[in-house]
């Protein structure tokens, strides 16, 4: 008899039975993680106490190398003096991140639901909207938007100015819109079509039977894979510090410059690197919460 | 093909369900060759066969589930194959309802609220009404203890007996039912099997799919015995279980009796 080793995957089709619920499993994983779209965050506390440790070391360092200079003052009061312009940086790309998840679900709902329809058109066009966005570089996408959207519209006779952030949040719901557009529809056809041919035969319409029993049971699948897009999506508002938006990478770098003390530069970074982690390590340990909790009852 | 209609036909009143010569296939598979049967008002009829003749995909072709490609299925006032939009299919539905194998409840909602739906959004009806005629329902089917209770909380056949109820609410014409046992413990079929006696015995027009032989026996007017999407052979259970003619219906029953 052949052991299979404890780490080997297993068969996600086979003919043993006692086999088949694991595989169901996995396959049910395998579809949350391709509609997640995005990697699941797993952040864990060790790693911010590894964020923690590496911001000691950054500190250390900057500390010893400062003592060739006496004149500057310690590496923690530094700190301490740029932490509110940082901190105001760093509410910019929480609202940033706030606005583009905002809008970008807004527009994924309807493309999501789009993606759904019957009319073939309206669902190739939507498919091939989603798979566009989900799949292009947020970063191309970003600098698309930035250069291509102008820094104005005048909409019947008013003008209404289209700052860089402004441009910068909207690059980036798009990609928040192509992956909840495809957290939508992988929600919806997770439900078993069997759900389905019972509202059928009560007759219940479509549209009711959408509304009223495929997307009440779609809401708790749909939310751990949406924070995770959220969590991700505020990491990468850093990217908008590319285009010259003012957020906290921006003034991380001016800080630096200002200093002009290279020794800083690790002790800063993990400084910036901990506050996000702060931010998403909640969100990130509440979704895995939410998942276990939904996977129950499947 | 073959067209068995039963010579002595024991039910007096006029057909309630006339289904003529029905082809059905799946893409390349055939699943429906030419059936044919008719159920009297208020009469129950069960279809036995082995697994793949086509007998689930007949009850969904009765309620417009499954479209048919040939023949004629006639339920009260409705020419099913006929039927081609979704108001019509629904109109249809309101009147023929379907009791399915894995119970499929809506899993979000409480048993009670489960009974409720459909009368209320689909037949617009009185909520208080639809209230006190869904606690009624619950308590024939005896789950009225269970009905704030979420059907993953309830046993198999509780969750069957809720779905029985459901269906019940609709008041239909018609009630179908496929393999409702097939998915439970032996001793929680009894309890649903009970359910559905009650009710045949009340004249609800009742078409069975089973393989409880013995509760076919008793509660059938009529048993069609189908294979290959064709009904072999139909008659009134003593004869059909007894003395039964064609040769693959007694290879079948002398399989599992």
């Amino acid at each position: 008899m052949r052991i299979l080793p404890w780490c080997a995957p297993l068969p996600q089709r086979t003919d043993l039975p006692v086999l088949l619920p694991a595989a169901a499993h996995l396959a049910r994983q395998a579809a949350r993680e391709r509609t997640a779209g995005v990697p699941m965050l797993r952040l864990h506390a060790t790693h911010g106490a590894a964020l923690l440790l590496l911001f000691a070391i950054g500190c250390a360092i900057a500390e010893v190398q400062a003592q060739a200079q006496p004149a500057n003052p310690s590496i923690l009061a530094t700190i301490l003096k740029w932490t509110p312009l940082l901190l105001s940086g760093f509410m910019f790309n929480l609202a940033i991140s706030a606005l583009a998840m905002a809008a970008g679900t807004f527009a994924g709902l309807f493309l999501g639901f789009a993606q759904i329809s019957r009319v073939a058109p309206v669902k190739k066009g939507a498919w091939l909207t989603t798979h566009f966005f989900r799949n292009a570089p947020w970063l191309v996408l970003l600098f698309y938007c930035m250069f291509l959207l102008p820094f104005q519209i005048t909409v019947f006779g008013v003008t209404i100015p289209l700052p860089d952030w402004i441009k910068a949040t909207f690059g980036l719901a798009l990609p928040v819109m192509a992956n909840v557009s495809e957290i939508l529809r992988g929600a919806v056809q997770s439900i078993p079509t069997t759900q389905w041919e019972s509202a059928a035969s009560l007759a219940f319409t479509r549209r009711q039977t959408m509304w009223m029993i495929i997307l009440p049971q779609c809401i708790k699948r749909m939310l751990p894979p949406w924070m995770n897009l959220y969590a991700i999506l505020t990491m990468a508002t850093v990217l908008v510090s590319i285009v010259g938006v003012s957020d906290m990478m921006t003034l991380t770098r001016q800080a630096l410059s200002a200093e002009n003390r290279p020794g800083l530069l690790l002790a800063f970074y993990s400084y910036v690197l901990f506050w996000f982690f702060l931010y998403c390590y909640p969100i990130a340990r509440w979704t895995v919460r939410l998942e276990a909790r939904y996977a129950v009852d499947v | 093909m073959s067209l068995v209609i039963p010579e002595t036909n024991p039910v007096p009143t006029a057909p309630i369900v006339v289904i003529r010569d029905v082809y059905q296939s799946f893409g390349p598979v055939e699943v429906l060759k030419g059936l044919s049967l008719e159920v009297a008002k208020g009469g129950v009829i069960c279809i036995i066969g082995p697994s793949g003749s086509g007998k689930s995909t007949l009850l969904r072709c009765i309620n417009g589930l499954v479209p048919i490609d040939k023949g004629s299925i006639r339920v009260a006032s409705f020419d099913v194959h006929a039927l081609k939009t979704d108001q019509e299919k629904i109109a249809l539905r309101k009147e023929v309802s379907m009791v399915f194998q894995q119970y499929n409840l809506f899993p979000h909602k409480t048993a009670l609220q489960n009974v409720m739906m459909a009368p209320i959004h689909v037949l617009k009806e009185d909520k208080d009404e639809v209230h006190a005629r869904a606690i009624a329902l619950l308590e024939k089917v005896g789950l009225s203890a269970k009905k704030d209770v979420y059907p993953g909380e309830l046993s198999g056949g509780q969750q069957q007996r809720v779905a029985i109820a459901r269906s019940l609410a609709m008041r239909p014409e018609v009630m179908l039912f496929d393999e409702v046992t097939g998915a439970l413990d032996p001793e929680t079929v009894k309890e649903v099997l009970n359910t559905i006696k009650a009710l045949a015995q009340e004249g609800m027009t009742c078409l069975l799919v089973t393989h409880e032989m013995r509760f076919a026996r008793e509660i059938a007017d009529e048993v069609y015995f189908t294979d290959g999407g064709v009904i072999v052979e139909s008659g009134p259970p003593a004869v059909l279980f007894d003395h039964p003619v064609k040769e693959r219906t007694k290879a079948f029953l002398s399989q599992i009796l």
